[in-house]
């Protein structure tokens, strides 16, 4: 069994798998339901002067079947007085004193920040994350990620943070901006202790079309709100591999942006992540997810012959290349599986209209039936109705071929397949010399 | 002459309404579900094996997108009687059946299903809102007769009467729909919605001409004196009947037309096992609503081998899990009477020429139908089987400016096989008009 324990910048807990500040760490009640479900660690429901709700306040995208495959909200921090909140995270470290509990603090001048911070050492927190990064509600008060947005600001409260804190400072960034290097950098170089992302990204799920109101709705209007969810799950790999690579990052990294399965997870932590954060997935389908997100993870780091957690973290990072400095002499073809290809030629469709043009299915006898071969056109025939039925077609009459010569290698056709493992991307050999783009500018290579 | 453009309506408290739909309808939460599974397939296999050839993915894609009044268009573009061929296609050997998930987790996708909800959802919204799906062109100065109101007159005239010509439907009895109404399974289609289909299909400007037997009452060449041209629809009148008969003996349309049509019929009280002679899918669905209704014991008895049934392999499954018995290799050579009541049916078997009989207190024959004499009336050609002949591009017969569609044409199949003939010879008349009007 693998190690999955983890340190974070001097925060250890059992799993690298926290709850992220939000609805599923409003209350203690919650928190430890949690923790008795397995939760290695909480970052709280974010903290400072209670404010006042909307309603409706979530949103969901739908894609083809898939529920909430993106979430929005336009909740704002916590809206319970902060004693009491203070109160039930001092009983949930008490009653699980091995989980990680961490505070995520968001107030205004330098005196409530010290206040605060004071406070969440005193309930017993092993740290405090920094909410520099809610896009909606709160930063038009100036916090959130207006403080995330502007590195000057960001650098000058992580200082202050550091200055007041004895307990792991971390800073969650915000991804509306247009370089993570630039919020990444102010906060290590003030003494972040840790970085959390991505925080939610500015949005507007969807608008409702009979009532003519932008979603989610509060009577009749709406406003922007913070995205994520499994949809934005990319967005956050980028940015976490960005940081992750910069040599000036030597900060651990918590990873926050659709983590739904073990294989979200693993893949940030082999991106450079530390530790994994998660709250759409249960607000989708509830605490009780984090059984197979450390099942999965630990049989893979077995089956992998990873030991621990640590031996993942950062395995792809020095994979992560700019554009510049891949091999242009790599190539790749399709190669589609006559056995288990059904015949539904949506390849042939999206290599005809969408890539390259060289998948064919001219041999189809299909065609022979109407009368009319299409001659690769992708116009379906239309001619009269023969009077007798015909059996099923072999679907094997219908599989598709590839022009290795014409193919691009874009992967286009493996995509759309939708059968797994039906098509392949086989390595051709061409030129085994490397050279990237850069090289070839710079001339080095030749 | 009665002449009606309004359905007659159905008998209450008929039998068929005890029959659950074995394929019910989706709410609009589960055809969504379902369409949005359809990978929409290039050249899709479903297409090509839909008689009407209606653009399937098109279709599933609209309900998958909301759009369930342009999916409901693209069906009944290729093919007026969607709503019942949505319920009646013998789906399994057609679209389904050659549906690309059949290679892969064998779910292939429920298209008859997906149909009915489109079919039945914008029809119903054509109610509630009156904005209608097809509206008729401007007359045309067009008149033909259509000679019976099953699948094939229906769909023709709907045809015909959206490019503007006059389209008059003779039909001997009251009702309306054919087979569609008299005998189709009723836990595939209810005789309701056979006539409500009907109703929407005159609805688009044809008439129902109904009481009123051609050939009878109106001579065939009276109705080519007063048209443009006559469509023949008459389906298969003659049912045979191996000359068994007497009290208990029923040919099993006659049976199925009562479940499904006579006010409050009931099979005779005792009714405790019935044998059904014969191999097809008329076989297959009374001996399953016999054993639906509740008859202890149902055996189908087969002249030949299962392999050689003429059922669809779906339907014999589906009648067996009613708990239908086959018995094979059986000849049927006479019926015994006891104290004037059905006893027995008397077989041969064929294999060893032994005489059994199997005690049945009702017995039904579906051994086939043949075109009554009403086709014969206009003098067209027949084929061997003594069906219509026509020419397989235009449905036109022998003689001229008549045409021929539906079982008439192929000795008994499908709704959708009707539906295309009724579409095919509809367009065949309108192109023949249109190169009249050209070269004079």
């Amino acid at each position: 069994m693998a190690d999955l324990r983890i340190n974070f910048c001097g925060i250890e807990s059992p799993n690298p798998y926290w709850l992220a500040s939000g609805p599923p760490t409003n209350s203690g009640e919650q928190v430890m339901r949690a923790f008795d479900a397995g939760w290695g660690g909480a970052v709280w429901k974010t903290l400072g002067d209670p404010i006042v709700n909307v309603n409706s306040r979530f949103g969901a995208m739908d894609i083809a079947g898939a529920k909430v495959a993106g979430f929005t909200n336009i909740e704002l921090i916590t809206d319970r007085p902060l004693a009491v909140n203070f109160e039930e995270m001092a009983a949930v470290k008490k009653r699980y004193p091995d989980r990680a509990l961490i505070a995520s603090l968001m107030v205004e001048s330098r005196s409530e920040w010290r206040e605060i911070i004071r406070r969440s050492e005193d309930a017993g927190c092993d740290g405090i994350e920094l909410n520099f990064g809610c896009p909606h509600g709160m930063c038009e008060r100036g916090m959130g990620s207006a403080v995330g947005q502007e590195p000057r600001v960001l650098a000058e409260i992580t200082s202050w943070a550091r200055e007041f804190s004895s307990i792991p400072v971390l800073v969650k960034l915000t991804p509306n901006v247009g370089d993570i290097l630039e919020p990444g950098l102010a906060a290590v170089g003030s003494g972040a202790d840790g970085l959390s992302l991505i925080n939610t990204i500015k949005s507007v799920i969807g608008v409702d079309l009979e009532r003519m109101t932008p979603l989610p709705a509060v009577s009749g209007e709406g406003t922007h709100g913070g995205y994520c969810g499994p949809a934005v799950k990319p967005i956050a790999l980028h940015m976490v591999g960005a940081l992750s690579r910069d040599a000036r990052i030597a900060a651990p990294l918590s990873a926050i942006g659709g983590v739904t399965t073990w294989r979200d997870a693993a893949e940030f932590l082999a991106l450079g992540a530390a530790s994994i954060q998660v709250c759409t997935a249960v607000m989708h389908k509830g605490y009780r997810i984090i059984e197979d997100l450390v099942e999965g993870l630990s049989e893979f780091l077995d089956a992998n012959g990873m030991a621990s957690v640590g031996e993942l973290s950062g395995r792809a990072t020095p994979n992560f290349l700019e554009w510049g400095d891949l091999d242009l002499n790599y190539r790749v073809v399709a190669d589609i599986d006559a056995d288990a290809c059904i015949g539904c030629q949506l390849c042939y469709t999206a290599c005809l209209d969408g890539a390259h043009q060289c998948i064919h299915i001219n041999q189809a006898p299909c065609h022979a039936w109407h009368g009319e071969p299409d001659h690769g056109q992708g116009v379906r025939a239309r001619v009269a109705n023969p009077v007798e039925h015909e059996a099923p077609a072999q679907s094997d009459a219908r599989v598709p071929w590839v022009d290795e010569a014409e193919c691009i290698g874009c992967n286009l056709c493996e995509l759309v397949c939708p059968v797994p493992g039906c098509i392949t991307m086989r390595e051709v050999s061409v030129d085994t010399r490397r050279q990237s783009w850069n090289e070839r500018v710079r001339g080095t290579a030749l | 002459m009665t002449k009606s453009t309004v359905s007659p309506r159905l008998a209450p408290n008929r039998l068929e309404r005890f029959f659950e739909d074995a394929k019910p309808a989706y709410s609009y939460a589960e055809a969504r579900i379902e369409a949005q599974r359809c990978l929409n397939c290039h050249d899709a296999p479903c297409v090509k094996h839909c008689p009407t050839e209606i653009d399937i993915p098109k279709f599933i894609g609209q309900i998958a997108s909301g759009n369930t009044r342009g999916a409901a268009t693209t069906i009944f573009e290729q093919n007026m009687l969607g709503a019942s061929c949505a319920r009646v296609c013998p789906v399994e050997e057609m679209c389904v059946g050659a549906c690309v998930y059949q290679g892969f987790n064998d779910q292939p996708i429920a298209i008859g299903r997906l149909q009915r909800h489109a079919t039945d959802e914008a029809c119903a919204d054509e109610r509630a809102t009156g904005r209608r799906l097809f509206t008729p062109a401007a007359p045309i100065g067009r008149k033909v007769a259509l000679v019976g109101a099953g699948p094939a007159s229906l769909a023709c005239a709907a045809h015909l009467a959206l490019a503007g010509a006059q389209a008059d439907i003779y039909e001997r009895d009251g009702v309306p729909g054919g087979l569609n109404t008299t005998g189709v399974a009723p836990y595939k289609m209810k005789a309701e919605s056979s006539l409500a289909e009907a109703e929407w299909l005159l609805s688009h400007g044809a008439r129902l001409i109904a009481g009123v037997a051609v050939g009878t009452d109106i001579s065939f060449a009276s109705l080519l004196d007063e048209y443009d041209a006559v469509f023949i629809g008459v389906g298969l009148a003659e049912v045979r009947t191996l000359d068994l008969d007497g009290p208990g003996v029923w040919a099993a349309t006659d049976l199925i037309r009562a479940i499904k049509t006579e006010q409050r019929f009931a099979l005779p009280p005792g009714v405790r096992r019935a044998v059904v002679i014969g191999g097809g899918n008329t076989a297959m669905d009374i001996a399953r609503e016999l054993a639906m209704l509740g008859v202890k014991k149902v055996t189908v008895a087969f002249r030949r081998r299962e392999a050689e049934m003429s059922a669809y392999a779906h339907e014999w499954v589906g009648a067996r899990s009613y708990g239908v018995l086959l018995r094979e290799n059986l000849r049927p050579l006479a019926v015994v009477h006891r104290d004037g009541a059905l006893y027995a049916a008397r077989f041969e078997e064929t294999d060893s020429g032994r005489e059994i009989e199997l005690a049945c207190d009702l017995l039904a024959l579906a051994v086939g139908q043949d075109v009554g004499m009403q086709a014969m009336e206009a003098g067209v050609r027949q084929n061997a089987n003594g069906t219509v002949w026509v020419d397989p591009t235009t449905r036109r017969t022998s003689v001229g400016r008549v045409y021929a569609g539906g079982d008439c044409i192929n000795g008994g199949r499908e709704v959708v096989d009707a539906a295309a003939d009724g579409r095919i010879a509809a367009n065949a008349m309108l192109a023949e008009w249109k190169a009249e009007k050209n070269g004079g």
